[in-house]
């Protein structure tokens, strides 16, 4: 595997992240077992969630990597991924499978096995979340779940889906102790009802508090016995710097630029191995954040770029080593990857609305082009204001092929975060997480609650709400395809099936909404997300300044190409009936070669600036936003529509039967906003033209891939015309952009020999991975995507 | 007259920034190694791509004029044929391909039509500094009037115009539309006449004298010369090219060397013909560097390889 890094050291903590198999680490969820069986019923749940994570902080097998500079893991050493019983509860069965699936396994040992068996399974079984969650379901739903109608995401994995604002970089936790103190003070325990339970809430925080900084001294003490050992003074230096930082971070505020990349790290594992929240933890504005601390440490000359750029890949190699959090069953279906979603934006504007990229930034880009690693998912926020050069470093990288980085659209996010009510600087201060999603950092809990299968929700519509996949009943009886007489009225049965999908997904999202609040407070995220602490309230409670639900629509595409194929060839041109559509269908198109031919190859489709089938995709993005958007959340926020996929598209696909489009049976659905593979034929202007007539600032965030031939980008003028299609599509309003530049007969052969191909990685969905992680069915999505090459 | 035969969107090989590239058909010229065959004549054509037909016979049952015929099955599968003289170009047998392997090239648009589709893409222009290029076939060759209105509206719209042509045109064509054009990319094939008349079926006395007085105007020039190794691929042509252009005091705003390449030879059979440039090559990378020093020597600057 090719050697990256811009010195020894970098190079060597990178082989061994890249090398590591990831495998499951059990110590926290023992640690956590003895807790629970301890403490259970004697003390509230917040402090009972507090005190898992201080013990596990007191007691955890400490990892010092060889030649590191930023310490910490979230397991026993990198590439361990500790398990959360009191979320899933494995099976042993789902232990074998972990480890002898394909891809994305995970080593499981023989003592990992008994102890799951021994001391695991006995306590958990049955009180998991998962067996809560799927407890609290109605039958409706269970159904729809089942067929693949949506999916959940706190099914395995907690909410989260947040970045840390500026405290994260400003505030120790002795700094937060006495805010946290205060708050408990002010407590009016004559007049209001909730003070009992904000107490219990801030005094979880107090503990979490401890427990960040009880790691913190555990590591100072290991250092300094690290440094009187090492023979080699400048790594003997290194080490008691390394101590000397740790007397102040994570207690107090950091001084130097080395301390606050440290002092970050230390709240990412807090808060990712209190819960497992989902797309990990992200540092938000990283560069904007560290420069106050790179200006003040250069200007003192303890700092110089080359020792900036070497910590930041430091902190590269510290997000590589925490593969994501378990997944099995339908969660890994949605979600088929090693990649935790940290997501790393740089650029973008700032509090005032000033031009936000600055030295810093500039090296960022350096870090991500030098380690090419898939975490952190690093991206940019191009903003009107940002300058072009910037603009086209980043293109320079990009066009490198694997997807990173992404290109966001600051002025369309300021745009959506006012749309759903933050104010101005807070707006500003927001970004794109995980995928595309849109918060506002620091301040929102900001939670992806499940994939909507739109195009089976069609599908449903064609036969009376009947599933021919599952064989059961799934929607309201609204008539079958054939008895509509107007497109009008396929369209209303279409919508009243849409309706009663959101309802079920929403009725379910209510009540696992409460079940997190109740029994899976998270105090540590809520120490740094603001408001929290004001209010005694946890962030998985409405304990943040902004509470948000998303439901991510998948295959858009599809959907509008099925509707402009019985609109045009049904309704406008009669070239055939409904009835023969259907057979056809239902034979998957075999012996149906005309009805195909038409619906294939001479329909208007999504992607090409054509009007006909634009109109179409507005129709149904108006209204499944419509049915979503301002649906009240159980924690006083409001739900919001995203249009991303992750490898759902692959998920949803299998479940449908051929759809009036053409597309056969089991075969992926669209992906993001991108048009349906082939749909699109005239090139990425008009793919841009057509993704942009979407509203996408009513929404949380869109995702648009885009794949080219390494000759259409090639040379000074390639990067210029990249730079311009970008500026145009942000011009329009574009939440999101991402590019892979590979040749198709580049990625066959990478399918053929995987081993030749271990460095090839492609962007995804909202994130990077590499090809040979990645099943075949999305492999060979990804192949087929259309290549813009001219 | 004034059809087209594709209008290729996020064209970044046609002059400056992203343009849309409108392909019209009909060509005064006949350059032996034409990679867009499609273009060269001004009538509608039907391309058949013979290797992917599947014999099923569709095209055969709807043709009105009994022009197309089922073969026997050979090792290549059953394929249909095309009999072109009595083809009515109905465009029926087009419809019924199952595989989109039949198309009728050359479609006619209004001025109008045009105009609308040549604007789809203007946000994308004004962010790169691009626009629309018309090209072919030959665009000079058109019916003036109607190219006059085109541009004249494109130019209103905002829209940077640029004219590909290789210059074999009534210069009052040029004179039509010379206030309304930002750039000009022309062709200079050879200056050995000789050479011109026997790979390009015609002379060059035309082309050169258009292309003095279009500079005379003080219109932005890009000089484009495909390169080939047997016809103007040697340092004899290129000084005779320079040279050319130094004593006509002709000071080109960039020059394209554009290798050739043989990627439209497969579109010949498509269209019932032959492709008679098999013996063409282009000039090595080597050669294409040492023609890109000779120029900047000559004291020519923007000198590219490619468009």
């Amino acid at each position: 595997m090719e050697e990256r890094g811009m010195n020894a050291r970098i190079k060597a903590l990178r082989k061994v992240s890249m090398e590591t198999q990831p495998h499951i680490d059990l110590e926290r969820a023992i640690i956590e077992t003895e807790v629970y069986k301890k403490w259970e019923d004697k003390v509230s749940l917040p402090v009972l969630r507090a005190m898992v994570l201080k013990e596990y902080f007191s007691k955890k097998t400490l990892y010092l990597g060889e030649g590191e500079l930023i310490v910490g893991e979230k397991g026993k050493d990198p590439q361990s991924s500790p398990t959360f019983p009191e979320l899933t509860c494995h099976t042993i069965e789902d232990m074998y499978i972990m480890n002898d699936r394909a891809v994305v396994n995970y080593t499981v040992t023989k003592q990992d096995l008994k102890d799951q068996e021994e001391i695991i399974i006995p306590y958990w079984k049955g009180k998991s979340m998962r067996d809560k969650l799927i407890a609290g379901m109605t039958h409706e739903w269970r159904k729809c779940y089942a067929a693949g109608m949506f999916t959940e995401f706190m099914e395995q994995r907690g909410p989260g889906h947040t970045c840390g604002g500026k405290n994260v970089f400003i505030k120790g936790y002795a700094d937060y102790k006495e805010e946290i103190q205060a708050a408990i003070d002010a407590l009016d325990f004559m007049n209001d009802p909730e003070a009992v339970d904000k107490k219990d809430e801030l005094e979880a925080m107090l503990i979490d508090c401890d427990a960040v900084m009880i790691l913190g001294e555990r590591y100072q003490k290991l250092l300094k016995a690290e440094a009187e050992k090492c023979e080699d003074p400048v790594r003997k230096a290194e080490l008691e710097q390394m101590a000397a930082n740790l007397d102040v971070v994570p207690a107090h505020a950091p001084q130097t630029y080395w301390q606050a990349i440290q002092l970050y790290w230390f709240t990412h594992l807090a808060v990712t191995t209190e819960l497992n929240p989902w797309d990990a933890f992200s540092p938000g504005r990283l560069d904007q954040h560290l420069y106050p601390y790179y200006k003040k440490d250069t200007k003192e000359g303890i700092l110089d770029d080359e020792r900036a750029l070497e910590l930041l890949e430091c902190l590269w190699v510290k997000f590589n080593n925490q593969p994501a959090p378990v997944k099995v069953g339908v969660t890994l279906k949605e979600s088929g990857t090693y990649t935790d979603f940290a997501n790393i934006n740089t650029g973008g504007i700032k509090e005032d609305g000033t031009n936000g990229v600055n030295a810093v930034s500039y090296l960022i880009l350096d870090c991500m082009d030098e380690m090419k690693l898939v975490q952190p998912n690093s991206n940019v926020q191009i903003s009107k204001k940002t300058p072009h050069k910037f603009l086209k470093r980043a293109c320079e990288i990009s066009r490198e092929g694997w997807g990173q980085p992404a290109f966001y659209n600051t002025d369309e996010i300021v745009q959506e975060l006012l749309n759903a009510g933050k104010t101005l600087e807070d707006a500003r201060q927001g970004g794109s997480s995980g995928c595309v999603e849109t918060g506002s950092w620091g301040n929102e809990a900001y939670i992806l609650t499940g994939y909507l299968n739109i195009p089976k929700i069609f599908q449903l519509t064609l036969y009376n709400g009947f599933d021919d996949q599952s064989g059961k009943q799934l929607g309201p009886e609204t008539g079958y395809a054939w008895d509509f007489k107007t497109y009008d009225e396929l369209w209303n049965a279409f919508t009243i099936q849409l309706k009663h999908m959101v309802d079920v997904k929403v009725r379910g999202n209510n009540v696992i909404e409460k079940l997190y609040a109740k029994y899976m407070p998270a105090p540590c995220l809520s120490i740094v997300t603001n408001d929290c602490i004001k209010k005694g309230k946890d962030y998985n409670n409405g304990g943040s300044r902004y509470n948000t639900r998303y439901i991510q629509g998948v295959g858009i595409g599809t959907v509008t190409d099925c509707l402009a194929a019985i609109k045009y060839n049904v309704f406008d041109n009669q070239n055939f009936t409904m009835k023969e559509l259907i057979e056809a269908m239902d034979d998957n198109f075999v012996g149906h070669e005309e009805i195909f031919n038409m619906v294939q190859n001479k329909t208007p489709k999504y992607g090409n600036d054509d009007d006909y089938a634009d109109d179409i995709m507005q129709d149904v993005f108006r209204q499944y936003r419509d049915e979503v958007t301002g649906r009240p959340t159980m924690c006083g926020g409001q739900y919001h529509v995203d249009m991303l996929p992750t490898t759902c598209h692959i998920y949803f696909g299998e479940v449908i039967g051929a759809t009036a489009n053409g597309r056969l049976a089991k075969k992926p659905v669209s992906e993001g906003i991108s048009p349906e593979k082939f749909a699109d034929t005239n090139g990425p202007t008009a793919v841009i033209k057509s993704c942009a007539k979407m509203d996408h600032c009513s929404t949380g965030g869109t995702l648009l891939n885009q794949k080219f031939t390494p000759s259409a980008l090639a040379g000074d003028t390639g990067l210029e015309n990249l730079a311009s299609l970008i500026r145009t599509y942000f011009a329009m309003d574009g939440h999101h952009i991402q590019f892979n530049v590979f040749d198709k007969e580049t990625l066959l052969e990478a399918q053929k020999h995987p081993d030749d191909y271990k460095d090839l990685i492609v962007r995804v969905a909202g994130y990077s991975d590499y090809f040979r992680n990645l099943d075949e069915e999305l492999q060979n999505e990804i192949i087929n995507r259309t290549a813009q090459s001219f | 007259m004034n059809s087209v035969t594709n209008i290729q969107k996020y064209s970044i090989h046609d002059g400056d920034g992203i343009r849309t590239t409108v392909f019209f058909k009909g060509c005064p010229l006949k350059c032996v190694w034409c990679h867009n065959p499609e273009t060269q004549r001004f009538e509608k054509e039907l391309q058949v791509d013979i290797p992917k037909c599947t014999g099923c016979g569709r095209c055969e049952a709807v043709c009105p004029t009994g022009a197309i015929t089922m073969l026997e099955p050979t090792a290549e599968g059953r394929k249909s044929q095309l009999d072109r003289s009595k083809c009515i170009k109905c465009g029926k047998c087009v419809d019924a391909c199952l595989g989109n392997y039949r198309v009728l090239v050359g479609r006619e648009y209004s001025v109008d039509e045009l105009v609308k589709i040549c604007l789809q893409d203007q946000m994308f222009y004004e962010q790169s500094g691009g626009g629309v290029t018309l090209s072919g076939g030959e665009v000079m060759a058109m019916d003036s009037n109607y190219i006059r209105q085109l541009v004249k509206r494109l130019y209103r719209e905002g829209v940077d115009v640029a004219i590909d042509t290789c210059g074999q045109a009534p210069y009052s064509n040029f004179e039509a539309i010379l206030p309304y054009v930002h750039t000009w990319l022309y062709d200079i094939k050879a200056i050995d006449n000789e050479k011109h008349k026997r790979y390009i079926g015609t002379g060059n006395e035309l082309i050169l004298d258009n292309l003095k007085k279009i500079a005379k105007t003080g219109a932005r020039i890009f000089i484009r010369i495909p390169t080939v190794k047997e016809v103007n691929g040697d340092t004899e042509s290129m000084a005779a090219v320079i040279d050319f252009l130094k004593e006509n005091d002709i000071r080109p705003a960039q020059v394209n060397l554009l290798p050739y390449h043989s990627t439209g030879s497969h579109k010949y059979g498509k269209l019932g013909r032959a492709y008679e440039a098999e013996e063409l090559t282009a000039p090595s990378d080597e050669e294409m560097q040492s023609f890109v020093e000779q120029w900047e020597k000559a004291g020519f600057t923007n000198i590219k390889i490619g468009g």
